[in-house]
């Protein structure tokens, strides 16, 4: 076990505390600028993209694990970062101004989404920002002007500094430089007040507003920050794509991005990347397991779906904490062996929970 | 120090359509004073304190905290006045830890701006450190430091009922109100409260306005008691003229 002998306050709230974790979290770095060296071009494609992911995973956390409003549509923010980075791309915007403005313009949609919609509550909510998604993507469809439509439009070659970094291995670099960038943005603001001011108003806006947070004014600012960071991770998804129709965007999307922050547990930024992780390389695993599978049903459609629900569902009924939970937990068992106990982690029920004030 | 009490309600009502929940209620809290409010089930007495603290708007009447009118202020701005509150059923941060819980405590003090947050800038530590200063006082206080690293989930009920104290506290109010404080504790838990009570009046200097049907807890702590009972103010006085007034034997207490 491990006893902190702290002398100062900022020590007990530093982002890596121990020597073990700068080891852990530096590796895990070395790691991953070192991989695209040695790994095939496709690969390092398909981690651009998971890294794509893990941004767009942490917006949605933002809002859902951390501030406890559901949406349904977060598939729209990231289309609405990539249209606008294309756009602003093929006006002649630089692709280092273009891609914060992506992300600001997305931002502003989150406000105008989020100053009706924090009227509502869960379910409701869930349906509001369904239903501005389903208005997204009929918009895009039809501004030929802007968006290309169902036609599509083509996304030119990122030039950073003048150097092309059209290519896998140097787009790669700015997924994960932009990544490491959002987690730590994310991880200052949730330890400091307006992390604790998202988490209050998540647990209990009557508490929330009886000391002095201005619930609406956090929830709009969630809102905000969250479809920024996703049309971050949009305008990023623009370019490995290549080419932008409305049906890349989709309500499978969005579940997949709920997915995410579902499975990697709700409410912390490790289980946001973990959730986008497991759930980016799940189609690459269900075609590798095809070939195991009998032909009849290896061939039917729809079985990344399945698998992806199948895995949901196991993961609510035996670790409704998701990934982040289960890692808690291991590292506990290691961390206090053999004094580990399950009872440690057991959630006790609460019988008496005011909803009224609310 | 003034003469003018903290608190003044002013012929106070609020009704729900036909249903009224208060009705005519003036009333004053002085300052440095511990005031339990007593009364049947359904007097008004949480809905009284939910007026206060801007949860419901009231029908008529006003309300004076330290002669300011603060019967049409948002609800956000109460805490800033220094007016902190407990629940009847605990509201605490679940997720959170005992030490965010009694942080957020700390939210109308300040925790820099948004761009200090994002860079954690040296200054921003500073009030960071100030605000678990300021915090682990009141942990010294309630003798939470056991707790202090404990997620609230996993917390006993009594323990819960301290650190929503403790989160009150945290916000430096002038004037607090306890929500039926001893609630669901144990004997042993209600004499620390009753002690807790008594120095938050005399050593933190803060008036105490209490929901209570302990009556020895009342008799033990309070300076003054209101009864209420159907929305209306039915006795006050010391807590044994209180217990003694016929209309509230009648009403309330029995014989």
């Amino acid at each position: 076990m491990r006893f902190d002998y702290h002398t100062r306050y900022a020590q007990g709230f530093a982002l890596l505390r121990h020597p073990s974790d700068w080891l852990a979290y530096g590796s895990l770095l070395a790691a991953l600028l070192v991989l695209p060296l040695v790994a095939s071009t496709y690969l390092v494609g398909e981690l651009g993209y998971v890294l794509i992911l893990c941004i767009a995973a942490m917006g949605l956390m933002t809002l859902t694990g951390f501030t406890g409003q559901v949406s349904l549509g977060h598939a729209s923010f990231v289309a609405i970062g990539a249209y606008a980075h294309a756009w602003l791309m093929a006006q002649g915007v630089p692709f280092a101004a273009s891609v914060p403005l992506a992300a600001l313009i997305a931002a502003v949609a989150g406000l105008v989404v989020g100053i009706p919609a924090i009227r509502v509550h869960g379910l409701y909510l869930a349906m509001v920002t369904l239903a501005f998604a389903i208005v997204v993507e009929q918009v895009i469809g039809h501004w030929r002007s802007v968006t290309g439509g169902y036609m599509g439009m083509v996304v030119a070659t990122p030039r950073l500094f003048g150097w092309s970094v059209g290519s896998p291995r140097a787009f790669y670099y700015v997924c994960l430089a932009l990544c490491v960038l959002t987690l730590v943005v994310l991880a200052n603001l949730m330890r400091s007040g307006l992390g604790r001011a998202m988490t209050g108003v998540r647990d209990s806006e009557a508490a929330a507003l009886a000391l002095g947070i201005e619930v609406n004014r956090v929830k709009v600012g969630a809102f905000g920050l969250s479809a920024g960071i996703t049309g971050l991770a949009g305008a990023l998804m623009a370019h490995h794509i290549g080419y932008l129709t409305p049906d890349a965007f989709t309500l499978l999307l969005s579940l997949d991005l709920v997915l995410m922050v579902v499975i990697g547990g709700l409410g912390s930024l490790r289980g946001a990347i973990l959730g986008a992780v497991l759930i980016s390389l799940l189609p690459n695993a269900v075609s590798a397991l095809k070939s195991l599978l009998p032909t009849a049903m290896a061939r039917q459609s729809g079985l990344e779906i399945f698998v992806a629900g199948l895995v949901l569902a196991l993961f609510v009924l035996f670790e409704p904490t998701g990934l982040n939970g289960r890692w808690l937990k291991l590292r506990a068992l290691f961390e206090t062996f053999p004094l580990y106990r399950r009872d440690t982690f057991r959630r006790q029920k609460t019988y008496m929970k005011s909803e009224r004030n609310r | 120090m003034s003469d003018t009490p903290l608190l003044e309600l002013d012929r106070l009502a609020l009704h729900f359509g036909g249903l009224k929940a208060i009705s005519d209620i003036s009333l004053s809290v002085n300052r440095g004073e511990v005031l339990a409010v007593i009364g049947p089930n359904g007097a008004g007495k949480t809905s009284m304190l939910n007026l206060v603290t801007r949860v419901f708007d009231a029908t008529q009447g006003s309300i004076l905290f330290k002669g300011q009118d603060i019967a049409r202020l948002s609800r956000s701005r109460i805490a800033h006045l220094g007016i902190a509150r407990t629940f009847q059923n605990i509201e605490l941060f679940e997720a959170a830890t005992v030490l965010d819980n009694l942080l957020l405590g700390r939210h109308r003090f300040g925790a820099g701006a948004w761009w200090q947050q994002v860079l954690r800038t040296p200054a921003l530590t500073r009030i960071e450190e100030d605000h678990r200063a300021r915090v682990e006082d009141i942990i010294d206080f309630l003798d939470l430091s056991a707790w202090r690293h404990a997620r609230v989930a996993g917390l006993p009920y009594g323990v819960r009922k301290v650190v929503e104290l403790g989160r009150a506290l945290c916000s430096g109010p002038e004037l607090l109100f306890l929500d039926e404080p001893a609630s669901g504790l144990n004997p042993e838990e209600t004499r620390d409260l009753a002690f807790w009570i008594d120095d938050i009046r005399s050593d933190l200097g803060i008036t105490v306005v209490m929901i209570e049907h302990d009556m020895a807890l009342v008799s033990a702590v309070a300076d003054r008691v209101i009864c209420m009972a159907q929305g209306r103010v039915l006795a006050q006085g010391s807590a044994a003229e209180v217990q003694a007034h016929p209309d509230v034997i009648a009403a309330y207490l029995g014989t």
